[in-house]
């Protein structure tokens, strides 16, 4: 998953700094700061309303920011719009291809848009629509195409004039989970050829898929940021739910579980259940040594991936917790071993 | 391995500023290429038509539903004449109506453009033209050079139309082609009030709503229909000032060579080029400024 970065010398592809902006009380970005290097790829992860929308639509220069600044590619968002606006792909929230259009006629419209000549346009398209299995589709109206197809032209609009940075704003938000796994496959290619993405999802599962690096934002603020492989070792690779037969052992079980070194442990009372961050494999088999021991009656026990609420939850919670759990930065082998150490 | 930080968090020393040695690419665009976007998007609007020619549905109909309407129901009693005369007072009073209906049609093809640029600018696709290297205006420009030709096309199958119904220009046909044309030149200024209105107002509805209530005391109050000198006095003053009286009395003394010619055609074209100097900058600017 994670890139070597060896294109662009660690330089930023794009830099924000303290970017602002508000709807009259509605605070949707609220002091931004981050960096996406060259050639990676940044995911912005959030709820709805989070701001996410707004952020890229600033650093597209749909919108000008209230304070703050932001460069892409090099180039001031509101001070140098043009030459940004030259090297920046955007694939929007919603479809922004013309439905009365062929896929065909969208591409080649954007070619002589981005300056091609009209065979140059022509052929750049059938590229395009070759390169996103969308050449038997070329001359149907938009109209008739399922999502997963108007998501591709999109991005294969979008990547018309070889951007150097390409925005993609919820990319599979709303689609079914076949259709979604087209366009992360179409996704990951183009984050494989080595170019620099901006992302935003609400899904960690995305991010995760797709990204080298996080910002988790909330209501306009960033909440963290860091590499995909630090911040799972904080919320967990995976969260094991275990709900006890009998609902009066769920405090004590959590107590045993964080004794354990399991710090991201967390009991929700109105489901019954613990929630466990699993950062290996090793914990996991650790975890059901515990019960063992304990001997608990275990009405269910399963694992899934964090979802955004148990991310969110971790994050935050964790900021606390971690002040009385020793110093941070012990990173996934440090917690794991030392899970295993207290377990043995 | 780094850790990961936890906002708020004070910005890293910004990365050594790279060395941009581009030049103005990008920067300012010259004349050539913004005839090409224009170009690009003007196609985008006539594939729009071809696939979908329902869309030039009120172009093609308006012309011929009110020629054929007015001529049949109106002509026969025009000038008070008695059921003897009605042939003859249809045939003048056809010749009077064909030159107002092209001055009534520069007024309700330039409407419909209001609704369209609402619609089109609240879709995904505008936000890829903003983000793109083109000048704004392009867009605007385009849509209006796609409607002067549907107002070109509704013009000519009014005159065909004309024609079929009796119209006799006794032979002035390069005064024909001057009334089209200061007529076309009028419908371009309207549509830029329109796409103005379009941008400004919040929903399709709202533009709708608008539009009708000013254009239709605009087309009834002018000599578009009747002649302005039975109405009330109040009523003529107002015929006076709409510009649609103008533009029709302009069109009738080219084609039916009767009246002054000159007095008309010079308030048409006052009111055409007073409009697009004022209304087509705003109506830019209104459209680069909007998120
Ligand atoms: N043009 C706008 N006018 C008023 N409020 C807006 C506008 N755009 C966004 N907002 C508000 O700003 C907040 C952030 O929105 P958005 O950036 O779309 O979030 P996200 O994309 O993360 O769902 C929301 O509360 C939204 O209602
Ligand atoms: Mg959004």
């Amino acid at each position: 998953m994670m890139r070597q970065d060896t294109s662009g010398h660690g330089r930023n592809a794009v830099e924000v700094r303290g970017l602002v902006k508000h709807f009259g009380d509605t605070k949707a970005v609220d002091g931004v700061h981050l960096n996406v290097r060259e050639g990676t790829v940044m995911g912005v992860l959030g709820p709805n309303g989070a701001g996410k929308t707004t952020l890229v639509r600033m650093l597209c220069t749909l919108q000008l920011p209230d304070s703050g600044t932001a460069t892409v590619a090099g180039y001031d968002v509101a001070r140098q719009p043009r030459p940004l606006r030259r090297r920046i792909g955007l694939t929007g929230q919603y479809a922004s291809v013309d439905e009365r259009l062929s896929g065909f006629e969208n591409l080649y419209m954007i070619g002589r848009l981005l300056d091609f000549s009209r065979s140059g346009a022509r052929q750049r398209a059938y590229e395009m629509l070759e390169r996103f299995s969308l050449t038997d589709a070329a001359s149907k109206p938009i109209m008739k195409y399922s999502g997963g197809m108007r998501r591709r032209l999109d991005l294969a609009a979008s990547m018309m004039g070889n951007p150097e940075v390409l925005f993609l704003d919820e990319p599979t938000t709303g689609l079914d989970p076949r259709t979604r796994q087209e366009v992360w496959d179409h996704t990951q290619q183009i984050v494989a050829e080595g170019n620099t993405v901006l992302l935003t999802t609400q899904y960690m599962e995305e991010a995760e898929y797709l990204a080298d690096e996080l910002t988790v934002i909330d209501h306009g603020k960033v909440i963290a940021e860091g590499r995909i492989a630090d911040l799972k070792a904080r919320v967990g690779q995976r969260m094991l739910v275990i709900r006890p037969a009998v609902p009066q052992h769920l405090q004590h079980l959590v107590g045993v579980l964080t004794h354990y070194g399991l710090a991201g442990t967390v009991a929700d009372e109105a489901q019954g259940v613990a929630t466990v961050p699993i950062v290996s494999d090793e914990q996991l088999s650790g975890i059901v040594r515990v019960l063992g021991y304990y001997n608990y009656p275990i009405a269910d026990i399963a694992t899934h991936l964090p979802s955004l609420d148990e991310v969110f939850l971790a994050l935050t919670g964790q900021k606390t917790d971690s002040q009385d759990a020793g110093p941070p930065g012990s990173g996934p082998q440090g917690a794991g071993s030392g899970y295993q150490e207290a377990v043995a | 391995m780094t850790t990961p930080t936890m906002a708020p968090q004070t910005p890293t020393t910004a990365a050594p500023q790279r060395s941009r040695a581009r030049g103005n690419d990008g920067g300012r665009i010259g004349l050539r290429a913004n005839l090409r976007h224009t170009g690009a998007l003007a196609r985008r609007n006539a594939v729009q038509i071809k696939q979908h020619p329902e869309l030039m549905m009120d172009s093609l109909m308006i012309p011929i539903v009110f020629t054929l309407l007015f001529v049949y129901v109106f002509g026969g009693a025009m000038g008070g004449g008695s059921p003897e005369s009605a042939s003859e007072n249809r045939d003048a009073y056809t010749n009077y109506l064909v030159p107002g209906i092209m001055a009534m049609m520069s007024l309700t093809m330039a409407m419909s453009v209001g609704t369209g640029i609402n619609e089109d600018s609240r879709k995904g696709i505008m936000d890829r033209f903003r983000a793109m290297p083109i000048a704004r205006a392009s867009v605007l420009v385009a849509k209006c050079l796609v409607e002067m030709c549907r107002l070109l096309l509704s013009l000519v199958v009014l005159v065909i139309v004309g024609f079929l119904v009796g119209m006799d220009i006794e032979g002035r046909w390069m005064e024909l082609g001057a009334a089209m044309g200061l007529t076309l030149f009028f419908g371009t200024s309207l549509l830029w009030v329109f796409m103005l209105m379009g941008l400004t107002m919040r929903t399709a509805q709202a533009v709708q709503g608008v539009s009708f209530l000013v254009t239709t005391p605009l087309q009834f109050g002018s000599s578009v229909f009747v002649p302005t000198d039975t109405m009330p006095a109040w009523m003529e003053t107002f015929t006076k000032f709409n510009p649609l009286t103008h533009v029709a009395d302009a069109n009738r003394a080219l084609t039916m060579g009767t009246g002054e010619v000159a007095n008309p055609v010079m308030w048409a074209v006052i009111w055409s080029v007073g409009i697009i100097a004022v209304i087509m900058p705003l109506a830019i600017v209104r459209f680069r400024k909007r998120t």
